[in-house]
């Protein structure tokens, strides 16, 4: 005779193995589109035409050449180059910015002008980029002609995140930073300034982060700004140079197939490391957003 | 005190929101009312000159059709999208909450297409569209006929973003202590009326977060789109943002274009306000 909770045990158990079975196959239907990317990278393009399905080409064989090529005609290290450059300097000019815009508006709670440029800030994210998208252009393009400079990419993309991460690093500092601690600070003789930098950074860690990971994902895979901005073709991003090679050589599936798994990589390499954090700063992110 | 002076003040302010503010000012203040100013002109972006025309091109906007057409495409696009999204992530987050092993691989693995931009994105499922499927199920490419593009417009939308909202719901989930359902359980709820009556109420502010987050972004897609059906076959699975792209860069009508955008904008503004709105009005602590 089994007890009522033995019997209760034992139904979560079976339970619990449904659901895993259900999760697996869930799981499986989510990566086949990259499973399909993977089995096919390493054929030729005859051998993917014939039957994408197949593990090993059935005329070629197993190869790697695709790699190279695609290599060589996307300009990889170049544009691997151009991304990381791109991402890196917006990410760390967002941290910066906002941090200390949210600071001031924070410290300076009842001046009219700090809660006026707050509401204009949370209001205008509501604002979608197809909205400022062709006026950006015809300034900044047509009558400053700032286009094409790596720079120009990098402070437009915190000029637009700028709204965001303020509004994240003003919830942070209001809510976990006392007052009196900066009061200390100025006692013993540090500078507005230094009492940021040296008192109330170190302690935005955790939103730090957030904000970091949040934005570094959308620069990295941004696609529309960055396309506007930059068309030579030495300046392209990972993104635009997928979308220009996939114009021009749609046909050589194989080459596509390395092309878009090169687009991946990086990103899925990082992931494997960093997943928990992302996982956690995105989290955070959305909730409090 | 010096400290309160307006000099002192600004000073500040300069210091240390001066570039924020410049950058905010420069690239979304300043375009969003210099592109008011664009729609009352009929400049094609590259003459001198910008022709005041009044509001000539928010009539022609009204008059356009295939924008109407991309609009209407648009709102079945993102309605089922929405609907579909919120319920796969519902389920997801659920799954993997329930204490399984291997859980965190899973809402891991779940949220990888996330990590992926739009157009590679699209790419990757044009392949399995066109050739994997195609050979898996014997037939012809679903992103060659009307209804199959917008079909798979749909399906990738879902995979691609049910990842990112089940970790909304996952903290919902997390938010909703297990001794609320229990004390239910005990007063004789089965474990799904605890779901209908108490979970789901409780976690009613991630409902209205995913939903608005899924919403504003349908609306405005643009990357998949592009990448995965570049509005064919026969222009019909042109999205509103594809549209207005277009209007403006390729036709080189760009006060028109800017116009239409701003309709854009304001349709969505309307239904993301108004969604936050219900969904508040109901909500419930616990």
């Amino acid at each position: 005779m089994m007890t009522e909770n033995e019997r209760a045990a034992r139904r979560k158990k079976i339970a619990h193995a449904l659901m895993w079975v259900l999760l697996l196959v869930l799981f499986i239907c989510f990566i086949f589109p990259f499973l399909m990317v993977i089995i096919n990278v390493f054929k030729d393009k005859s051998d993917i035409t014939r039957d994408p399905l197949s593990l090993i080409g059935a005329a070629k064989g197993f190869i790697l050449t695709n790699f190279p090529e695609a290599m060589k005609k996307m300009n990889f290290w170049t544009v691997f180059g151009n991304s990381l450059i791109v991402t890196v300097c917006a990410t760390v000019l967002t941290i910066v910015v906002s941090s200390m815009t949210a600071f001031v508006i924070v410290r300076n709670g009842k001046w009219k002008f700090c809660t006026l440029m707050f509401s204009l800030m949370i209001a205008s994210m509501v604002i979608p980029f197809q909205v400022l998208m062709v006026p950006l252009v015809s300034v900044y393009g047509g009558t400053l002609g700032v286009l094409n400079h790596r720079i120009t990419l990098i402070l437009m993309h915190v000029g637009f995140s700028v709204s965001m991460a303020m509004f994240m690093f003003h919830g942070a500092i209001k809510t976990n930073i006392p007052l009196e601690l900066e009061e200390a600070a100025t006692i013993d003789g540090c500078s507005r300034w230094q009492t940021f930098w040296k008192v109330v950074f170190p302690l935005l860690k955790p939103t730090v982060a957030t904000v970091a990971i949040i934005n570094a994902m959308a620069y990295w895979n941004d696609y529309l700004l960055p396309s506007l901005v930059l068309t030579k073709k030495d300046l392209y991003t990972i993104p635009i140079a997928t979308q220009a090679f996939y114009g021009t050589y749609s046909t050589d599936i194989g080459l596509v197939m390395a092309a878009l798994l090169l687009a991946m990589l990086p990103i899925l390499i990082l992931y494997v490391f960093l997943q928990r954090y992302i996982v956690q700063g995105v989290t955070a992110g959305a909730v409090k957003g | 005190m010096k400290q309160n002076t307006l000099s002192y003040k600004i000073r500040q302010y300069l210091m240390f929101a001066g570039p924020g503010t410049v950058l905010f000012l420069a690239v979304v203040i300043v375009p969003f009312l210099y592109g008011l100013y664009l729609t009352l002109t009929s400049w094609d972006g590259v003459s001198a000159t910008k022709p005041f025309v009044g509001f000539e091109n928010f009539a022609a906007a009204f008059q356009d059709s295939a924008y109407w057409e991309a609009m209407g495409r648009t709102v079945i696009y993102s309605v089922f999208a929405v609907v579909l999204i919120n319920i796969v992530a519902f389920a997801l987050a659920y799954l993997v909450t329930q204490g399984i092993k291997g859980q965190n691989f899973f809402r891991a693995g779940f949220f990888v297409p996330n990590l992926i931009g739009g157009i590679v994105l699209g790419y990757v499922w044009k392949f399995v569209f066109n050739r994997a499927f195609v050979a898996l199920f014997s037939g012809t490419s679903l992103l060659s006929t009307t209804n199959g593009a917008m079909f798979c417009l749909i399906l990738v939308s879902v995979w691609q973003y049910a990842g990112y909202m089940m970790l909304i719901y996952v903290a919902g989930f997390m938010s909703v202590s297990g001794e609320v359902r229990e004390a239910a359980m005990i007063d004789g709820c089965t474990s799904g009326q605890a779901m209908m009556h108490v979970t789901i109420p409780l976690m009613r502010s991630s409902f209205v977060q995913c939903i608005f987050l899924s919403i504003t972004r349908c609306f405005v897609v643009y990357d998949v789109n592009l990448s995965l059906t570049k509005g064919e076959p026969f222009g019909s699975s042109v999205m509103a943002a594809m549209h207005v792209y277009n209007q403006a860069f390729t036709y080189k009508n760009y006060g028109l274009g800017q116009a239409e955008a701003l309709i854009l904008f304001v349709v969505c503004a309307i239904v993301g306000v108004t969604q936050v709105m219900l969904g508040k009005k109901g909500e419930v602590e616990a």
